[in-house]
């Protein structure tokens, strides 16, 4: 029994070894290594002979406080996470609802079709959207011109631009959080919302007052997920419109990556990181603390 | 009965707005040049071309991207696999010091993005020497917290008897994870593969940071590339589209029960 013991655990750490390796060198130590970057003036400099690298303390996040882009790259983070989390969690409740509907015939098919924007690849479809939203060629501002609306410059404009990734970023994720909605849906008694139906109550009061109290916890499970995946917008920027127009959609992760990459000032992107870290820990937190405190969980 | 076709046509309704940038896509990837530039925008090719392709192919070299794409996409599986699929199965079922303190690490790290070490990763590969190689682009997908999670809330169900019966039978550790326990993990194993095998594949940021030589693209990486210097190529951009995207939502289209389980299993833990 003794020798099975000693064999189990010497199993156990053969098992886990490498994948705990793997994770301490290329996940734990650079995330704890950009903390200490943050305050180094790790530059291009740098880069060339480490022997050029300093300490400099907080300069790096005085300079960023000071840096006008930065701003602007939080408030539009801060905008994403305002106006695209309740956005991407109506939609996807929704589309939920609408699959879980017990008059809805064939339901794998509509399923498998909402969620299939989910998987495909990010640079691809953004490049798709890009043309959907073309001013003049555009099948959106087409479809608007039907109802004698627009035409809008989706990507042109620094008001319209915002709204416009939204649009995409919505279309690409709902489907993901609509099939987290859905299996907690499952779990709501048919006969709460037959019996709310008897009493009298509206469609909206059935929502309020029975579907939405029983899937509480799972509505803020899918906010914190997506208030993080917006704090984390990259892709979209980058190859929809750039960051432009007039630096209108220049988000924080664009910004650490511009800082980083283009322009080498490693310690500087560092400090972004970090404080994004610090912005999406923050967020999730409150969350979870407002849902204690309403009894969500 | 009226209920049950105004439900079902407002949800075919709904889906055929979700796929039609996915169609329109495919349709504009068979329309000559310019054509798609047009008011009102054509819905369908006139005369059908694959002069698109042929150009992506031919002119552009996208068959070395594609080449990329499933050579770092299929060792990113094998990999992943080979890497967490033991450790998820070691931190349910083996009984070992430390195990439960270290599985709670793990799951704390969860919480935070793998962007927020990203800078100093791209330093750590570049003293390895491994920055602009396949090997660079791989990395990230040694470290697959959420396999182990997945693998792990799997391997719990696996009743201890079954394994004690195999000890008992003198079968070392190793031999029963072999014999035993992987027949048993099959659907987990194949979720935790397409799951990987998708995300490597739609990965963006990563290998745009860590490959900058043009000839080691994945196909992402070439296409945004591609995009920013033929703005004006419409139907030459949405070839490109259809090829990056179509293998994985096929994939993804014959294995979608597997996926969808998957993703449940993750989130309500997550």
């Amino acid at each position: 029994m003794n020798a099975g013991r000693r064999s189990q655990a010497r199993a156990g750490w053969i098992m886990t070894g490498p994948a705990l390796v793997a994770i301490l060198i290329f996940f734990v130590l650079p995330a704890a290594a950009s903390l200490a970057l943050s305050f180094t003036d790790f530059d291009i400099y740098a880069l060339a002979d480490i022997g050029n690298l300093r300490f400099i303390g907080f300069r790096n996040y005085e300079r960023l406080l000071e840096n006008p882009l930065f701003w602007k790259a939080t408030t539009n983070s801060l905008l994403f996470v305002a106006i695209g989390t309740p956005f991407v969690v109506v939609l996807s409740l929704f589309a939920a609802m609408l699959v879980n509907s017990r008059w809805l015939a064939w339901r794998p098919l509509w399923r498998v079709a909402l969620f299939a924007p989910y998987v495909t690849t990010l640079v691809a479809t953004a490049v798709v959207w890009r043309y959907l939203l073309h001013t003049r060629y555009g099948l959106v501002n087409y479809l608007l011109s039907l109802v004698g609306a627009g035409p809008v410059d989706w990507l042109g404009s620094p008001t319209a631009s915002l709204p416009a990734i939204l649009l995409f970023v919505g279309w690409k994720s709902f489907g993901y959080n609509m099939i987290i909605f859905l299996a907690a849906l499952q779990t709501v008694p048919r006969e709460l919302e037959e019996a709310a139906r008897i009493d009298g109550a509206g469609w909206f009061a059935r929502l309020r007052h029975v579907t939405l109290p029983a899937i509480a916890p799972t509505v803020l499970l899918v906010s914190v997920l997506t208030v993080a995946a917006m704090f984390q917008l990259f892709t979209e920027p980058y190859v929809m419109t750039q960051g432009g127009p007039a630096q209108s959609t220049v988000t924080i992760l664009y910004f650490m990556y511009e800082e980083g990459f283009k322009w080498w000032n490693l310690g500087s992107g560092a400090a972004v990181a970090f404080l994004l870290f610090l912005c999406v820990l923050a967020v999730t937190l409150v969350q979870l603390r407002l849902a204690r405190r309403g009894g969500a969980i | 009965m009226m209920r049950r076709w105004a439900v079902t046509l407002l949800a075919a309704f709904v889906a055929l707005v979700t796929i039609a940038p996915l169609l329109w896509m495919v349709s504009v990837s068979f329309m000559a040049p310019g054509e798609a530039a047009r008011v009102p925008p054509p819905l369908l090719p006139g005369s059908p071309t694959l002069e698109n392709y042929r150009q992506l192919f031919g002119t552009y070299g996208a068959l070395r991207f594609l080449a990329n794409s499933l050579l770092v996409s299929t060792l990113a599986t094998i990999l992943a696999l080979l890497f967490t699929v033991p450790a998820g199965y070691a931190f349910a079922k083996l009984r070992f010091r430390g195990r439960d303190a270290t599985f709670r690490l793990l799951v704390a790290a969860l919480v935070v993005p793998a962007q927020i070490g990203m800078l100093p990763l791209f330093l750590e590969l570049k003293a390895m020497g491994l920055v602009n190689s396949y090997a660079g682009a791989l990395v990230p997908w040694l470290a697959g917290i959420f396999g182990i999670f997945l693998v792990r809330q799997y391997c719990l169900s696996i009743p201890d008897e079954m394994l004690e019966a195999a000890r008992i039978d003198g079968a070392g550790e190793g031999v029963i994870l072999r014999r035993i326990v992987l027949p048993v993990l099959t659907p987990i194993i194949v979720t935790l593969a397409l799951f990987v095998f998708l995300s490597s594949w739609n990965d963006f940021m990563w290998p745009l940071i860590v490959l900058a030589d043009q000839r080691l693209y994945t196909l992402p990486v070439a296409l945004a590339a591609l995009s920013r210097e033929h703005v004006q190529d419409n139907e030459l951009m949405m070839a490109g589209a259809v090829v990056t995207t179509l293998p994985v939502l096929i994939l993804f289209l014959a294995l979608q029960r597997f996926y969808l389980n998957g993703l449940l299993a993750g989130s309500v833990k997550g």
